[in-house]
C-alpha cells in the first residue's frame, strides 16, 4: 500500500474510495485547520463509516426507550447490563456480520461469534451462552446451501472450541437475502455487579495495554466495507475479512476476566477491538473520558513486516483487547498475561490533551483532536418516501384456497424456515457449562444461575416479510413475538439488544423502512416495558441495488424467578387440556402459506394491537406462575396447526381439537396468540382466570395422530411420519 | 482424598467436572495448571474436555507434552485412577496410556446429542455402581471421537474386558461402537460421551452420576486398609 500525499489525496479525492464525501472530507479539513495526511484520513474514513458513528441512524435510535430501574448500562459501551438482583446482572448484546459471512461464511460467521463474546466479557461478564439469527435465500439455491454449511460450521467452531453453548437462535429462508444473507450473532454474559467495566481511559499518565493476538492486515477497513453496498466486485474484498482464532480467544477471555476479578485496582478501563480496530479502541476509550492518548505504533505486536500507520491502525485482526492500566500496575498485568502465553505490551499513555497523537519510527504521523474523530461525524437527517408498493398494497388479505387441509400441513412443515433445525444445532456444543436446562428447539432458550433457584431465558426474533409489508407494525410484531418467546419460557422479559439490517439510508425509501421499523420498536419496547440495552446498525444491505427485506432482529432475555416455572412448548401428558389463548382471524399478508402457495408475499399486512398483545401474554405469565400450565408455545408462522404440530412431536403425543373456524385459519399468521396446555386438577382454575382470552378446543392424547376437526374440513396427521419428514428437510 | 482436575489451555469442560464432583458428590477437588508437575497429593486424576490447544494438529496431540503429563504418567503407572474424558480420551491415547486413536467422526460433523450406551463391563474402579449391560443415556459432543484400533488391538481389548461403555447406536463410526476402554490395569479410563453433564435431574439426565461414585467407592474401599 502507498502512502499517497495530503495534497494528492485532495486532488484526486482518493478518500472517496474510503467512503468519505467531499464534504465529510472538508469538514475535516475544518476541524484540523489543514489537510489531513493519509493515516489521518484513514482513521476519519473509518470512524466516521456508519458502522462506527451512526450518523444516518442516530436520528431514529434517539427514539428507544434505554432506560429502566434495572438498568445499569444502556448503549454506548461494549454491551448492555440490567440487573437481576442478589448482586448479579445480566450483560448482552447482538451484532451483525453479514457482508463477512456473503464474502467468506465460515471465517465471516466465526468472527461474527467472536467479536460479540469479547463484547460480554469486556464488561467484566462471563459469557454463558450464544444465539444466532440467520437469514439465507432458498434453499434449493445450491449457494445457498453452501453459506448455510459454512456459516454454521463456523459458529460451531468457533463456540464449541471456546466452550460457550450455542443455545438458540433462528435461521429463516427466502429469497430476498440470497445474495445478502443475514448473520447475527448474541452473546449474553452473567456480571457479578461489583465487577463492572467501562470501556474507558482516564487519568493523564496511566498506561495503554494491547493484549492478544498480534495485528495482520487482515480486515482491513472492515467497519467501512460493512458501509457499503455490494455489488459484482465484492469478491475482491475478500481481503476485508477477519479470520478467527477461538484457541487464542478463550486464553485472552480467561486472562482478562482474572485481571478483572483478582487485580480491579489494575484496570481503569478495558475494550474490545472490533470494527475499526486500534482506532476505535483507543480514541473511544479516551474521547468517552474525556482525555487524549500518545501511541507508539512501533510498540504494536505485529504479524507481518511492513505495516504502515494506517494498517495497523484499520486492521480487524481478532482476538485484541485494550486495556487501559493503573500506572503503577503495570507489572501485575504483564506477568498475568504471560502466564496465559499472551502478549500484553504498552503501547501508549493517556494524556490530559484531548489530542490523538501516533508515533511511528520516531515520527508523529498522526495528531488530531480525538473528539473529532469520535464525536464530530456528520449526522444525516435522510429524506424519506414511503415505497411504492406499500402505496399500492391491496388492503384485502389473501385467502388461501384448497382441497387437502392434511396435505397443506404436512407441506407446510417441510418449508425451511419451518422445518426442524435440530440436524443444525446438533453440530453446536448446546451444554459445555452445564447451565443449559432448554437446548435449542423450544420457544426461547433456558439457562440456570448456579447457586440459586433463577434461570435467564433467550431468544431472538424478527420476521422481514412482515416488515417487508409494514415496516411499522412489523417492528412492533419483532420485539412482541421474542418477548411471546420469553413469556411462553417462564420468563419476565427484561430488555433487548437489536441489529438493524436493512438496505442503503440513502435511498429515500430504504430508510422509510427504517425510520418506520425503530418506530414500531419503539412502541413495543414501551408496551412491554422492556429497553433497549445494546445493539448494531448494518445498513447497506443491498446487492446490485436490491435489499434485502427489512428485518431488525430482536435478541431478548428475561428472567425467570424459579427453575419450578421453566416451561417448554412439548405436550407432556395425554389428557390435558388444550387452550388456545388468542383469537384468531383470517390473516394471510406476508404468511408462510401466502409465501408457500403464490410463490411470493404482497397485500397490506394484517392488524396488530399492543393492548391484546399484553393482556394475552400477562395471562400466560400468570398462569404459568400459578402453575396451571404443563406446556406453552406461541403460535408464529403457519399459524395455528403448525403450532399444534410441533408441540406433539416433542414427546410424540398426539391431540384431539374441534375448532369452530374455516380450515384455512389453522394457517393464519394473527399474532398475540399461544397454545397452553392444563392438566384436568387446573382446567376450572385456568378458566376462571383466562376469561374471554382463551378457549379450550381438544386435548392430548396418547395416540401419535393430530386430529383437527374444523367448521369446513378435518386433518389426521401422523405424528411420527410428519415429524420425521419435518426433520428431513435440513438434514 | 482429593481430586485433581487438570487444566490445559483450551480444556473447557474443567469447570463442568469440578462441580460435578464437589456441587454434587460432595468431594474435595482442586484445579492443576497444566505446567505443574506434581500429583502427589491426589487420590484421582481427571483430564477434562474441550480444545486443548486448539486441536490444533489434532485432538490432544499437542497436550501430551504439557508438562504436567509426566506426573500423569507416573500417576498411572504407580496405579493411581486416572480418567480422560473426551478430549482427555484424546490426550490419553495420544500420551500412549490407552491404545487407539479418536479420528474424524464418520460424516464429519461435530455432534452434540444424548447418546444411549450400555455398560458393558460394571465390574471396573470405574464403574461398579452400575450393572453389568446396564443401559444409560449420557451427553455427547465432540468432532473426533470415531475411535479407531487394529485388529489385535481390538482382540485384546475384547479378551481382557477393557471394552467399557459401547454406543447402542453408534453415532461416530467407532469401531466395535466403543465409547469407553480402560488400560491393561484397570485404572486409567478414557471415554467420549461426557459424564459430568449428566449429574442433574434438571439437565435431562443423573446417568453419570455412577462413575464418579464408582471411583469414590474404589478409593474409599482403598483408603481403609492403611
Amino acid at each position: 500500500m502507498i502512502e499517497q500525499t495530503a495534497a494528492t489525496i485532495k486532488a484526486q479525492e482518493l478518500y472517496a474510495n474510503w467512503g468519505l464525501t467531499t464534504a465529510e472530507y472538508q469538514r475535516i479539513q475544518e476541524l484540523l485547520g489543514r489537510l489531513p495526511n493519509f493515516t489521518e484520513t484513514g482513521l476519519f474514513a473509518a470512524m466516521w463509516s456508519e458502522h462506527c458513528a451512526y450518523k444516518n441512524s442516530k436520528p431514529l435510535l434517539k427514539q428507544f426507550p434505554t432506560s429502566g430501574q434495572r438498568i445499569l448500562q444502556g448503549p454506548g459501551e461494549g454491551a448492555g447490563i440490567i440487573d437481576i438482583g442478589d448482586g448479579q446482572a445480566v450483560v448482552f448484546k447482538a451484532e451483525s456480520h453479514n457482508h463477512p459471512t456473503a464474502v467468506e461464511p465460515y471465517q465471516g460467521a466465526a468472527t461474527g461469534v467472536g467479536g460479540i463474546i469479547r463484547d460480554i466479557f469486556s464488561m467484566g461478564a462471563q459469557p454463558v451462552a450464544l444465539l444466532d439469527s440467520l437469514r439465507f435465500g432458498e434453499l434449493d439455491d445450491p449457494h445457498t446451501r453452501f453459506l448455510l454449511k459454512e456459516t454454521i460450521a463456523g459458529i460451531g467452531g468457533y463456540g464449541n472450541c471456546i466452550g460457550i453453548p450455542t443455545v438458540g437462535g433462528e435461521l429463516a429462508f427466502d429469497d430476498a437475502y440470497a445474495a445478502n444473507p443475514v448473520m447475527n450473532a448474541m452473546c449474553v454474559g452473567v456480571l457479578d455487579t461489583a465487577m463492572q467495566q467501562k470501556g474507558q481511559a482516564t487519568g493523564a499518565g496511566n498506561l495503554i495495554y494491547y493484549v492478544g493476538a498480534k495485528t495482520g492486515r487482515d480486515g482491513i477497513q472492515g467497519a467501512i466495507f460493512a458501509s457499503a453496498e455490494f455489488n459484482d466486485q465484492v469478491e475482491a474484498d475478500r481481503s476485508a475479512v477477519q479470520v478467527g482464532d477461538p484457541f487464542m480467544e478463550k486464553q485472552l477471555m480467561d486472562a482478562c476476566l482474572e485481571l478483572i476479578r483478582e487485580h480491579p485496582e489494575a484496570v481503569v478501563g478495558i475494550q474490545d477491538m472490533g470494527a475499526a480496530g486500534l482506532v476505535s479502541s483507543s480514541a473511544e476509550m479516551g474521547a468517552k473520558a474525556g482525555y487524549g492518548m500518545v501511541l507508539d505504533l512501533d510498540a504494536v505486536p505485529q504479524r507481518e513486516a511492513g505495516m504502515i500507520p494506517y494498517e495497523l491502525m484499520l486492521s480487524e485482526s481478532q482476538e485484541r483487547m485494550l486495556i487501559c492500566v493503573a500506572k503503577e500496575q503495570a507489572a501485575v498485568v504483564e506477568q498475568l498475561f504471560a502466564g496465559y502465553d499472551l502478549a500484553a505490551v504498552k503501547i501508549g499513555t493517556v494524556t490530559a490533551t484531548k489530542q490523538y497523537q501516533l508515533f511511528a519510527h520516531g515520527q508523529l504521523v498522526a495528531d488530531v483532536p480525538i473528539t473529532a474523530l469520535v464525536d464530530d461525524a456528520p449526522v444525516y437527517h435522510r429524506p424519506q418516501a414511503v415505497p411504492q408498493r406499500l402505496l399500492a398494497a391491496d388492503p384485502q388479505q389473501y385467502r388461501p384456497e384448497f382441497t387437502d387441509a392434511g396435505r397443506v400441513l404436512q407441506r407446510l412443515l417441510q418449508q425451511p424456515t419451518i422445518a426442524s433445525k435440530q440436524a443444525l444445532y446438533r453440530t453446536y456444543d448446546t451444554q459445555v457449562k452445564t447451565n443449559t436446562v432448554v437446548a435449542p428447539g423450544s420457544d426461547a432458550a433456558v439457562i440456570r444461575l448456579r447457586g440459586g433457584r433463577k434461570a435467564l431465558a433467550m431468544t431472538t426474533d424478527g420476521n422481514g416479510r412482515y416488515l417487508y409489508l409494514n415496516p411499522e407494525i412489523g417492528g412492533q410484531i419483532a420485539v412482541c413475538e421474542a418477548a411471546r418467546n420469553i413469556v411462553a419460557s417462564g420468563g419476565t422479559p427484561l430488555g433487548i439488544t437489536d441489529c438493524l439490517n436493512f438496505g442503503s439510508p440513502e435511498e429515500p425509501e430504504s430508510f422509510y423502512e427504517l425510520a418506520q421499523a425503530t418506530k414500531g420498536m419503539s412502541a413495543a419496547c414501551r408496551a412491554l416495558a422492556t429497553p433497549v440495552i445494546s445493539g448494531n446498525v448494518s445498513l447497506y444491505n443491498e446487492s446490485n441495488g436490491q435489499a434485502i427485506y427489512p428485518t431488525p432482529m430482536v435478541g431478548m432475555v428475561g428472567l425467570i424467578n424459579d427453575l419450578d416455572l421453566i416451561t417448554t412448548q412439548d405436550f407432556k401428558h395425554s389428557g390435558d387440556t388444550i387452550f388456545l389463548v388468542g383469537a384468531t382471524h383470517a390473516d394471510f399478508n406476508g404468511s408462510e402459506i401466502q409465501k408457500m402457495l403464490t410463490g411470493t408475499i404482497s397485500g397490506a399486512l394484517f392488524d396488530f394491537d399492543l393492548t391484546t398483545e399484553l393482556a394475552n401474554q400477562q395471562l400466560v405469565q400468570q398462569a404459568i406462575q400459578a402453575g396451571l400450565v404443563n406446556s406453552a408455545h406461541d403460535l408464529a408462522e403457519g399459524g395455528l396447526a403448525v403450532g399444534l404440530a410441533e408441540s406433539c412431536f416433542g414427546h410424540e403425543l398426539g391431540a384431539q381439537i374441534t375448532i369452530d373456524l374455516p380450515a384455512s385459519w389453522l394457517f393464519a399468521e394473527t399474532q398475540s396468540r399461544f397454545i397452553v396446555t392444563v392438566p384436568a386438577a387446573k382446567v376450572a382454575e385456568f378458566t376462571k382466570l383466562a376469561g374471554a382470552l382463551a378457549q379450550s378446543i381438544g386435548k392430548v392424547i396418547a395416540a401419535p395422530e393430530l386430529i383437527i376437526a374444523t367448521a369446513t374440513a378435518q386433518i389426521n396427521l401422523d405424528v411420527s411420519a410428519s415429524k420425521q419428514q419435518w426433520e428431513a428437510v435440513l438434514a | 482424598m482429593k481430586f485433581a482436575v487438570i487444566q490445559f489451555p483450551g480444556s473447557n469442560c474443567d469447570q463442568d467436572l469440578v462441580a460435578a464432583l464437589r456441587d454434587v458428590c460432595q468431594q474435595d477437588v482442586q484445579l492443576i495448571s497444566y505446567q505443574s508437575t506434581d500429583l502427589s497429593a491426589f487420590a484421582a486424576v481427571l483430564l477434562p474436555g474441550g480444545f486443548s490447544y486448539g486441536d490444533y494438529l489434532r485432538g490432544g496431540a499437542i497436550a501430551r507434552f504439557a508438562p504436567i503429563m509426566g506426573a500423569v504418567q507416573q500417576f498411572a503407572a504407580a496405579g493411581g485412577l486416572v480418567i480422560g474424558i473426551c478430549n482427555g480420551f484424546q490426550i490419553l491415547t495420544e500420551a500412549g496410556l490407552l491404545p487407539g486413536v479418536l479420528q474424524r467422526n464418520k460424516g464429519a460433523d461435530f455432534i452434540c446429542q444424548s447418546a444411549a450406551l450400555t455398560v458393558a463391563n460394571a465390574k471396573t474402579s470405574f464403574t461398579s455402581a452400575y450393572a453389568d449391560q446396564q443401559s444409560i443415556q449420557l451427553p455427547i459432543a465432540h468432532g473426533e471421537g470415531n475411535y479407531y484400533c487394529d485388529d489385535a488391538t481390538l482382540a485384546q481389548l475384547k479378551a481382557e474386558q477393557r471394552i467399557v461403555f459401547t454406543y447402542q447406536d453408534n453415532p461416530n463410526g467407532s469401531r466395535a461402537n466403543i465409547a469407553g476402554i480402560t488400560n491393561q490395569a484397570g485404572n486409567v479410563l478414557g471415554m467420549m460421551p461426557h459424564p459430568e453433564r449428566a449429574v442433574e435431574a434438571l439437565l435431562g439426565s443423573e446417568d453419570g452420576r455412577g462413575l464418579f461414585q464408582s471411583m469414590i467407592q474404589t478409593l474409599t474401599d482403598k483408603v481403609v486398609p492403611v
